[in-house]
């Protein structure tokens, strides 16, 4: 075990709208095994017994899966390694002597609550518009009834990882949310039981997404080197294709995706 | 003293569920919104509730303490889903999944709420299927199946290493729908701080707002609580850190009684504890055993040598020693108590000597890397970040951690509490699983409770309350339990004493973990029943709670669970010292067989221990619910 001693710029803003600044924090002789966020906890316990007001941030199961924490650490959101979550972030990635910059995730859709808390309930808006398939409980065939070929169902798994994080908004120079929404579209757009409501879908969550002040996307795929499940931008062409083609059928008054055949 | 009448329905075992749904009371249509629900907690449980009732007609609020209900800690939930749907045809029923339930529960649980908790898991996987949750499939697209602790059949449902996520996110996108069509009123970063009763019957809740620190009044025809469980109360868990059990032990305190409170869970396969900041202990999912073995060395010596230098004869593989039916599949209380007996026999491995090895090198012999990659790629990953090892090359080391607790508030047939129109479902609940959980079961058991019980039992409930007739926020008692929450909050903020918040929880965690872990006895109960009062009162006089409650202020919300968790912790240790006898998770030193393993007593413990408060500073009071097994005969529970 090896200790190392680093100084923390971090963003302190009292509440919503109102001012912000930088203030640093030195954190001495901290284990290299210990987590960035316990890095945090230190501090704060240190803040709390000058009388001070430790600093606010986001987290929870501290294992990569909730999707709670963020940070944009030395201006990469979830800190220096690909694939993990700032929860999973630890201080032997640090060197002794470091300045580490601690910021929350910026976008405009993404307001500061305080400190590095964001509200991201746009993400929740997004869903609620159209991300899901209607199924009421006690309604549903045997599981088996339906078969979905395992390279769909796969695809729809590395889809499905999205855990909601924001990374790929604050990563983005647009603040674009375009991997978060075909992340969803494609889950569920890819399985047999999500195609009736195919278009509805991509149709009304991209509109929830521009309306919400998501910028658009310019194809430079910073999203998904940031992603902590590392969710492919392929996704995001999957996404556009869906929503051109939604678009078409829906102006031009033709059926939708997944309607069935019928008679002639 | 409370009346404890569980209401389980007259008949044989299989028809029970039947005949009580056609039997309870039914809300036409139309009246069904003329009522409210408050729903409280959106994981599994909480999510999957408030988008069924709402489907039925019900109005219903929804309220969570996390920025989103998709961050419910039912999500970290890595191994899987248990159902009785015996795709892989060998040999799977109802009635085995209720059986190998009810005896891996060490013959505490309700034969009736376990044997319907079967029934209903094949109709979960049915549901989820249906909304889209991705399940492993084979090449055929029909659903894959693998084993998982405590079975001998394959009966377990999963997505990656993630089903929990998977699953929660399919309940998420239920009540999405719900919440966009405004059938759901959704309340995020919304804290419940107390329950409200009227007349002895539960009609709302009080509520902080954690940005705003507003606290507002909810009333509802009826309450139902899924918050999950308490097991942070021992600091160190593999909980999320903002678990809690206020809401829970606030209606506690409010007259639902709390049913077996000793009965937490320990998990075997967690990383060992690294050092004194540790804020979490994170689990290495129990699917793991299905492919590595676990071992020690045979000799105390060994324990700081390289594992590769150690020869096959001087392995002590002991699961599979003693256990040789189940091996390293026994369990999650076998495994944990035999990890903890080798290592308090000085063959413990780490730094600490708090560890063992869980080894993959036969499963990369027989699988390749590259197979055992496929089935455990993303786990072998968290464990190289953790640890900085790489288990492919070198065994990962695991340790027990606090990982469930089976105790919760006291729930009829119905699921609701002592408190009529209090419904508690899921993890916070006590009905299930008795004195130790299965794997894969907690996930089908807050879905089974969300989708298809609380549908049907709530009615039976609302059916006798006058539609319209609820109390309005302006009733005494709500101001009563406003004014008892801002006076807790104001208290709290008004100490400025020397220690944090955290300082104190650290403390309780290794009283707890100490005293009330793995192994109880009556000295170190009693004990810790002299050492939590005396922690709390010093709380109460010196923690440290900055800022305000105007504002967000995680101090605050921290300092009000911890200041719970200090009395719950007393009321776990009671239960522990009062039930004399060795049942599951529950290991009283003085009671167990020569072997080491646990010796229920029947005659005088069958039964779930119902504590009910009787004010600040009294002793509580013990009701008790027997369990008539009319079904199953208790056994002594053997893997070998």
């Amino acid at each position: 075990m090896s200790t190392l001693s680093v100084t923390l710029r971090v963003w302190r803003q009292p509440g919503p709208g109102q001012p912000g600044r930088f203030a640093e924090y030195p954190a001495k002789n901290l284990n290299s095994d210990m987590s960035f966020l316990e890095m945090l906890d230190v501090v704060n316990e240190e803040l709390t017994l000058k009388g001070e007001e430790p600093i606010a941030f986001d987290h929870d199961c501290r294992e990569g899966i909730c999707g709670t924490c963020s940070l944009m650490i030395d201006g990469k959101p979830h800190g220096p390694h690909r694939g993990v979550a700032t929860c999973q972030t630890y201080l032997r990635s640090f060197e002794d002597g470091a300045v580490i910059l601690i910021e929350p995730f910026r976008a405009r859709a993404f307001p500061v609550l305080k400190d590095l808390i964001t509200d991201r309930s746009a993400f929740d808006r997004i869903q609620q518009s159209g991300g899901f398939i209607t199924a009421r409980a006690g309604s549903a065939p045997d599981a088996n009834a339906t078969l979905i070929p395992k390279g769909d169902a796969d695809l729809a798994m590395d889809a499905a990882q999205c855990i909601g994080c924001g990374a790929c908004v604050a990563a983005c120079k647009n603040a674009s949310a375009m991997l978060f929404v075909a992340a969803k579209v494609s889950h569920l757009g890819l399985l047999p039981q999500g195609q009736p409501e195919r278009d509805r879908r991509v149709l009304a969550m991209v509109q929830t997404m521009d309306g919400e002040g998501f910028g658009g996307c310019t194809n430079q795929y910073e999203c998904s080197a940031a992603c902590p499940k590392l969710i492919s931008h392929d996704f995001i062409a999957r996404l556009n294709r869906d929503y051109v083609k939604a678009s078409f059928r829906s102006h031009l008054g033709q059926a939708p995706a997944g309607s069935g055949g019928g008679a002639g | 003293m409370a009346q404890l009448d569980a209401k389980v329905p007259a008949g044989p075992l299989a028809d029970k569920w039947r005949k009580h749904k056609a039997d309870i009371k039914l809300v036409n249509p139309a009246n069904k919104r003329k009522y409210d629900v408050i729903v409280v907690g959106a994981g599994l449980a909480g999510a999957s509730t408030a988008a069924s009732l709402a489907d039925l007609g019900y109005r219903v609020k929804c309220f969570v303490f996390h920025d989103s209900p998709r961050r419910a800690h039912s999500i970290a939930a890595q191994g899987g889903i248990n159902a009785a749907k015996n795709y892989p045809n060998d040999g799977d029923s109802v009635h085995r999944l209720f059986y190998d339930t009810i005896k891996g529960g060490d013959y505490r649980s309700r034969e009736a709420n376990t044997h319907r908790l079967a029934e209903v898991s094949v109709n979960i996987i049915d549901q989820c299927a249906a909304l889209g949750v991705p399940f492993a499939r084979e090449y055929g697209g029909l659903l894959a199946n693998r084993s998982f602790g405590g079975a001998q059949v394959s009966r377990t449902f999963y997505a990656r290493g993630q089903t929990g996520q998977q699953l929660l996110l399919g309940a998420y996108s239920a009540l999405s729908r719900l919440v966009g069509g405004n059938a759901v009123e959704l309340f995020t970063h919304s804290e419940m701080l107390d329950l409200v009763v009227v007349d002895g019957h539960a009609k709302g809740i009080i509520v902080r707002d954690l940005v705003t620190g507003e606290i507002t009044r909810h009333a509802g025809d009826a309450v139902v609580l899924a918050t999950g469980g308490y097991g942070n109360v021992f600091n160190l868990s593999t909980y999320a850190r903002g678990s809690n059990a206020t809401a829970i032990w606030r209606a506690y305190k409010r007259g639902a009684c709390f049913a077996n409170p000793c009965f937490t869970q320990i998990h075997p396969t967690c990383i060992p504890v690294s050092g004194d900041y540790q804020s979490k202990l994170t689990l290495m999912s129990e699917s793991l055993r299905n492919d590595g073995r676990i071992w020690v060395p045979k000799k105390a010596e060994d324990r700081k040598k390289d594992p590769a230098a150690i020869p096959e004869d001087d392995r002590d593989y002991y699961l599979e020693r003693m256990y040789p039916a189940f091996g390293n599949l026994s369990p999650r209380d076998i495994a944990s108590r035999a990890a903890k007996r080798v290592c308090d026999e000085g063959r413990g491995v780490g730094a600490s000597g708090l560890g063992v090895y869980l080894d993959f090198s036969d499963a990369i012999r027989r699988l390749t890397e590259n197979g055992v990659r496929e089935r455990y790629g993303n786990l072998f990953d968290i464990y190289h970040e953790i640890t900085n090892e790489n288990a492919y090359q070198v065994p990962m080391r695991i340790f027990p951690a606090v990982h469930y607790t089976m105790g919760g508030l006291w729930v009829d047939y119905n699921l609701m509490s002592n408190v009529p129109g209090l419904f508690v479902l899921g993890e916070a609940n006590f009905s299930d699983h008795g004195a130790n959980r299965l794997g894969a079961s907690a996930l089908m058991q807050g879905l089974a409770d969300g989708l298809f019980v609380i549908p049907y039992t709530i009615g039976d409930y609302l059916a006798g309350q006058k539609p319209g007739a609820r109390p309005p926020a302006d009733h005494p008692a709500f101001a009563a339990a406003e004014g008892t929450v801002r006076a807790m909050n104001s208290r709290l903020l008004g100490l400025k004493g020397k220690a944090t918040v955290d300082h104190y929880h650290k403390e309780l965690g290794k009283i707890l973990w100490t005293h009330c872990g793995m192994a109880r006895s009556r000295a170190g109960l009693e004990e810790a029943l002299k050492l939590i009062p005396a922690l709390r009162e010093e709380f109460w006089k010196n923690v440290n709670v900055p800022g305000s409650s105007e504002s967000l202020n995680q101090s605050l919300e921290r300092a009000g669970r911890v200041a719970d968790f200090l009395e719950l912790g007393e009321l776990m240790c009671r239960d522990a010292l009062a039930r004399e006898e060795s049942c599951g998770c529950h290991f009283r030193e003085e009671y167990h067989y020569p072997d080491g393993e646990c010796k229920r007593d029947d005659a005088n413990f069958a039964h779930a221990a119902a504590w009910e408060y009787q004010g600040e500073g009294k002793v509580p009071l013990r009701n008790v619910e027997p369990l008539n097994f009319e079904f199953v005969k208790p056994s002594v529970r053997n893997y070998k």
